[in-house]
């Protein structure tokens, strides 16, 4: 009945503003031009950037942002696609990295050789525990990631047969890497491949969340019970995109070894996952951009927190200011905790809830 | 013969510390489905609260004697007030979202250490302690130190205490009936959600009494302490059965012992990574593991 | 019904997981006697009980004695005078008989009345320090509809008490529920027609989620179409008071 009524004002409204919607649907794209060309760009981020947006420096942590907004990405297709609270996403992560490093290191494959088995490893690996983990639910299941990823990081920390370094790390062997990835003069190629590692986990969870198995996936989260009763086996789809995240993780380790030239061990810890999902939560979890929005934030926030806090500014402020302002991991996670309170849905339904209280207002 | 009663106590000690965290994360999660991740963090409180007060700061007390035993019943006093503010301010209000419950514990589990860090440096402290329970005393032919002895003391009265809390008291009863059907308390006209605060307070209690104690077990204290014991509390609560505080205890004491003995006739951290591969096969041959009984 | 109801329910709805369960529920319970709830498997009578008792997110209106309580907590509410003896008995297995009905204790003028409970139910007494969980069906039915005379309630509820029980212990808990009936007015769900023809003098049917019928429970039954139409069943004559299957 409703629907009868409401196109006729609406459709006097909207014939102007239809040109413009379909513009701004083009938002990405004008995103992602800006994204690829920054690299020539020496315009000053006074406040966002130490330096110019092309020198090395900001390049860095640029490419880092990206990275951590496409790990982030990934991530939210367990947390927020399938309902999946994973508390182990970092074992994927590192494999990617300390896999390739060894293939590299103690294999002495040529480094695309070496990349892709790495990242092979890494999603065997998140298919071999995954379809362990999967056979408990709810909270379990969050234990059982936690302490598989805790076993990775006890092991990679023991440092077995002097493979990973221990808590010192590996450094990638730069002889064996492409020259093009190596040295600060070539940040930028090391940047446009983060851009393409975001891309590609964009597409990649767009599409996968689009197909069949994805309108699962959202029913899994929904109400397993009722997948159950249509007939179908959860754990399949489960399955499936724990692999698909845990694979997209372990590209994202790979292009962490080469913008950061090594492996760490820091990668293996919970709290790295931990952050992953402040990441998720901040930026708002089952959307399409708030997961990245998220980790782009987080990792922007964290590194200028952390040099905020070495600054000159904060060390003359009162202790009760620079106590708290020099720990990051403590302003992100008070941060976390007001967003879980303050803001269901994360940054992603922030615009949505401004428009209906302007609306109640009205 | 030596080593092994050495070995013996130190596994004792060390399942007892982690008996303090697992009771109050075991009665948490079995009352309200929270798994605590903040719970390290009230370790943490309390033992940076008792080395506080034990570093003189605080009058009255000190590191030795009765000074020392003010300031352990400071820091577990500090560590139960932050659990109560917990459950208050942060636990509380998403009462009916028990997803968001567990992530903002995660939250506060970060921010603690790091303002922990903060105040007092990323670097480990010295824990200063009265000379009494620095020694150590001869059991079998071992020199085995007097602190674990006190931890294992104050493990006992903690378990005694929980079961005479749970046993004979109608808030106890409350806490029983509200790990089997928590909707049923409340059809019968009990606030549980008093019961939600009990149970922190006292889980918090418990663990800032194990900081206060680990202290002198570690011999330091560091802002990382509290988390990193937290996955083998995790371990002790799901092998315990969650909602046990008996299950708990025998759990604690077996893990304890196996991860020292582990460690010490095999390569170092095996045993470590053989309690937390124990903590998967475990869930995964008992599922229902988590749903356990008081007892 | 001519006095104004004990309890007075208007257009209750109850949405769960996004789908709606109730969409609008009015009912009456009358000052005296058993007001029985009625309907099909799924019509919606559980769900009706636990909006009422707020287990359940709704909005809608339940006056008690005239009193909004829709709004209050569960526990606020039940302590106002509701017994509740819950479809799955909601019995603490872990807990021992003594402490379940301990459990349901609460500070009221007279005490908590052991006597009454002990004297209908005189197995609790001997079982008091068994674990519920180890009773029957029956005796833990017994411990459900004890906690609910324990206090001077001023209404009780029981959803389904006879389901599952043997026919001899269906007896038995209809008897207890007349005699509870003859102080404290009763909100029974009851599938078994045999017991609500015995016990009941008004009825209330649900179907999909809605009152479909309120009125005499005389009326209702003695109509077999009206019987076939709103409850499915009267196929031949009632079913007998005893051979309630779990249906």
């Amino acid at each position: 009945m409703s629907t009868a009524t409401t196109p006729a004002p609406a459709a006097v409204s909207t014939a102007p503003e239809h040109g413009r919607t379909r513009l701004l649907r083009w938002w990405p794209a004008a995103v992602l031009a800006l994204l690829v060309v920054a690299p020539w760009s020496a315009l000053p981020l006074p406040g966002l950037l130490d330096g110019p947006v092309g020198s090395p420096g900001s390049l860095q942590l640029l490419a880092t942002c990206l990275l951590f907004g496409a790990l982030a990405t990934g991530y939210d297709l367990l947390l927020g696609r399938t309902g999946l609270l994973s508390f182990g996403h970092a074992l994927y992560f590192a494999a990617g990295s300390y896999a390739t490093n060894m293939f590299l290191l103690e294999a002495g494959l040529p480094f695309a050789a070496a990349a892709v088995l790495g990242v092979c490893f890494g999603a065997a690996l998140a298919l071999v525990l995954g379809s362990v983990s999967l056979r408990v639910t709810g909270i379990g299941f969050s234990m059982v990631t936690l302490a598989f990823a805790q076993a990775g990081s006890i092991l990679v920390s023991r440092d077995p047969g002097g493979f990973t370094g221990g808590e010192e790390g590996r450094a990638a062997p730069a002889e064996l890497l492409p020259s093009w990835l190596v040295g600060i003069d070539h940040t930028a190629n090391l940047y446009w491949i983060a851009l393409a590692y975001l891309v590609l986990t964009l597409a990649v969870v767009h599409r996968a969340v689009r197909s069949p198995t994805g309108r699962v996936w959202e029913g899994i989260k929904e109400n397993e019970r009722r997948v159950e009763v249509l007939g179908l086996k959860p754990y399949g789809f489960k399955l499936t995109a724990f692999v698909l995240a845990g694979a997209l993780a372990a590209v994202g380790g790979l292009v962490h070894l080469l913008l950061t030239g090594g492996s760490t061990p820091q990668t293996t810890t919970s709290d790295f996952t931990l952050s992953l999902l402040v990441m998720v939560v901040l930026g708002g979890t089952g959307t399409r951009w708030g997961p990245m929005v998220g980790g782009i934030l987080y990792t922007w926030a964290d590194h200028r927190l952390g040099d905020l806090a070495g600054s000159g500014a904060v060390a003359d402020l009162p202790a009760v200011l620079r106590v708290p302002l020099s720990q990051p991991l403590f302003l992100l996670g008070v941060l976390f905790v007001a967003v879980v309170h303050l803001l269901p849905g994360g940054l992603a339904r922030l615009p949505s809830r401004l428009r209906r209280t302007r609306e109640e207002n009205r | 013969m030596s080593t092994i009663v050495l070995l013996t106590m130190t596994g004792l000690g060390l399942g007892a510390l982690y008996f303090l965290v697992a009771s109050g994360l075991s009665l948490i999660f079995g009352l309200m489905d929270v798994l605590n991740f903040a719970h390290g963090a009230l370790l943490s409180i309390g033992a940076y609260g008792t080395w506080w007060a034990a570093s003189g700061r605080l009058p009255g007390a000190g590191p030795g004697g009765w000074g020392f035993a003010l300031a352990v019943l400071f820091g577990t006093a500090v560590g139960t007030l932050a659990a109560v503010v917990l459950e208050l301010a942060v636990v509380r209000p998403l009462y009916t979202r028990p997803r968001e419950q567990v992530l903002a514990t995660v939250g506060v589990g970060l921010a603690v250490p790091a303002l922990l860090s903060g105040v007092w440096g990323s670097d480990a402290r010295t824990f200063p302690g009265p000379e009494a329970l620095s020694g150590t005393f001869a059991l079998l032919g071992a020199d085995v130190p007097v602190n674990r002895l006190v931890l294992v003391a104050a493990a006992v009265v903690v378990l005694v205490a929980l079961r005479l809390f749970l046993g004979r008291t109608r808030h106890g009863l409350v806490v029983r009936a509200g790990v089997e059907d928590r909707a049923m308390v409340t059809a019968l006209g009990i606030d549980v959600r008093k019961a939600f605060t009990l149970v922190f307070a006292i889980g918090g209690c418990a663990a800032a009494l194990g900081g206060a104690l680990g202290g002198l077990y570690f011999g330091s204290v560091d802002p990382r302490q509290g988390t990193s014991l937290l996955i083998f509390a995790f371990v002790v609560v799901v092998t315990g059965g969650m909602g046990s505080v008996t299950g708990a205890a025998v759990a604690a004491v077996v893990i304890g012992l196996v991860q020292q003995f582990a460690n010490y006739y095999t390569a170092a951290g095996l045993g470590d990574l053989a309690v937390v591969v124990l903590l998967a096969a475990l869930l995964l041959v008992r599922p229902r593991g988590l749903t356990g009984r008081l007892a | 019904m001519t006095a104004s109801p004990l309890l007075a329910v208007r257009d209750l709805r109850v949405l769960i997981g996004g789908r709606h369960i109730l969409h609008g529920v009015d009912l009456d319970v009358a000052p005296q006697g058993v007001t029985a709830l009625l309907g099909r498997n799924g019509a919606g009578k559980t769900t009706t009980v636990r909006g009422v008792l707020g287990l359940v997110p709704r909005t809608g209106s339940v006056l008690l004695d005239g009193e909004e309580t829709v709004g209050l907590p569960t526990h606020t509410l039940v302590r106002r005078g509701i017994g509740y003896a819950p479809e799955d008995r909601g019995i603490f297995a872990g807990l021992t008989v003594a402490e379940n009905l301990r459990l349901a204790e609460r500070r009221g003028a007279d005490g908590p009345a052991y006597g009454l409970v002990h004297e209908l139910f005189p197995e609790l007494k001997r079982r008091e320090k068994q674990s519920a969980g180890t009773l029957s069906g029956g005796q833990q039915q017994m411990v459900a509809i004890g906690r609910t005379l324990l206090n001077g309630n001023r209404l009780i509820i029981a959803d389904e008490p006879t389901k599952g029980l043997a026919p001899k212990v269906v007896t038995e808990v209809a008897q207890v529920l007349e005699r509870a009936a003859e102080a404290v007015p009763v909100l029974l769900v009851e599938q078994n027609l045999a017991v609500v023809r015995r016990l009941a003098r008004h009825c209330v049917v649900l179907a999909d989620g809605r009152t479909a019928h309120q009125g005499e429970a005389d009326g209702l039954l003695g109509d077999a179409e009206a019987t076939r139409r709103l409850l499915g069943v009267g196929r031949g004559p009632l079913a007998p008071f005893t051979a309630e299957a779990d249906s």
